[in-house]
């Protein structure tokens, strides 16, 4: 590639990616749509509705909103802070158990 | 998106850490609006996490059956009731908005003004569908009983988070949806191409701003990509 096709592509992108990107994303969510319509349960079902919903999300953040083509030092401010996110739900998670285990120990068996 | 000098510099992690210090500019050749709009966006990812989380603890800890939302959501065709129906059209209405915007961001770099103002218009159109369907769908719930204190089809915690996760979301689509109307009249009457100076600022106006509003309503499509999985789908 020389360089002034490669400062072309910077500045613009070929209509065909969005249209691929538009595509997959109508095709990704027919799929996850199908999870519900087949009733698929349990394991099956969560493992699918989390594949399809990370294609998703990956494809808008890396192509729609262009992070893909960003400089490394906006992609990390932008990602890192997310793993906080992860952190938190661990946390939540835990908390939800000690809950539930409470709920069941004083409304059914009496503490 | 891009210049000449940016070609020079390294990629990756090193080039990440030589940006930041570099004691100037730590985001090269992204124009300042760009990254506030990316760190408001942060911020919105943080409270939209909160929502989704203290959701999943909510959902996670009620001893009581959670709502079947796949019937809960149900559509009747003739007599035939379809599970999810609505929320499906929702979510393809949306993609397509998403989509169209992204045609706009392209067009507006290329300096193509009428594309660039029909994309926009039509994303407006789209989002506008998508609020219509939700107050559809919040009037429907409403009418079957559903409140934030209590719903006949099971948790009581159910309708409290509906209503506060689709809501929220709903405010952020009816926000967009404003804006992308106030630019598509801005693209459409060129000031984007003569650098009108806009109402609230002196700065000239450029195709740049287009791709900050294509971000907010990328992420709006994104937000909804995981209420649709953890909210309507699990």
């Amino acid at each position: 590639m020389d360089e002034t096709q490669k400062k072309e592509q910077a500045t613009t992108h070929k209509i065909g990616i969005y249209l691929w990107i538009w595509g997959l994303l109508f095709i990704l969510s027919f799929f996850s749509y199908m999870v519900d319509w087949f009733a698929f349960q349990g394991l099956l079902r969560w493992t699918l509705i989390l594949i399809f919903m990370f294609l998703k999300a990956g494809l808008i953040m890396a192509f729609f909103m262009h992070l893909y083509w960003e400089r490394f030092a906006l992609v990390s401010v932008l990602l890192w802070p997310m793993t906080a996110i992860v952190g938190f739900f661990v946390l939540m998670a835990a908390e939800a158990k000690y809950t539930v285990f409470t709920r069941l120990l004083y409304f059914f068996i009496g503490g | 998106m891009s210049d000449n000098k940016l070609d020079n510099l390294p990629d990756g992690f090193k080039g990440m850490s030589q940006d930041m210090a570099s004691d100037q500019t730590a985001f090269k050749g992204v124009q300042w609006g760009k990254v506030m709009m990316w760190i408001f966006l942060l911020s919105d990812t943080f409270v939209f996490s909160c929502f989704l989380i203290s959701y999943m603890k909510g959902r996670a800890s009620t001893v009581v059956d959670w709502p079947n939302t796949s019937e809960v959501f149900s559509l009747h065709v003739g007599n035939v009731p379809v599970p999810l129906l609505l929320i499906a059209i929702m979510t393809f209405v949306l993609i397509t908005s998403s989509g169209t915007m992204a045609l706009a961001v392209k067009y507006g770099y290329e300096k193509n003004r009428k594309m660039c103002g029909w994309l926009i218009l039509a994303t407006a159109i789209g989002g506008l569908t998508f609020v219509g369907m939700q107050v559809f769908e919040w009037s429907k719930l409403i009418h079957e009983g559903v409140r934030p204190w209590e719903n006949p089809f099971g948790a009581k915690q159910f309708g409290s988070f509906f209503f506060m996760i689709t809501g929220f979301h709903g405010t952020h689509v009816t926000i967009g949806v404003i804006f992308l109307f106030i630019y598509s009249r801005k693209v459409f009457r060129g000031d984007f191409d003569n650098g009108k100076r806009g109402f609230f600022t002196t700065m000239k106006s450029d195709y740049v701003a287009i791709e900050i509003l294509g971000l907010y309503w990328h992420f709006v499509d994104l937000v909804w990509v995981f209420i649709f999985a953890f909210f309507y789908l699990w």
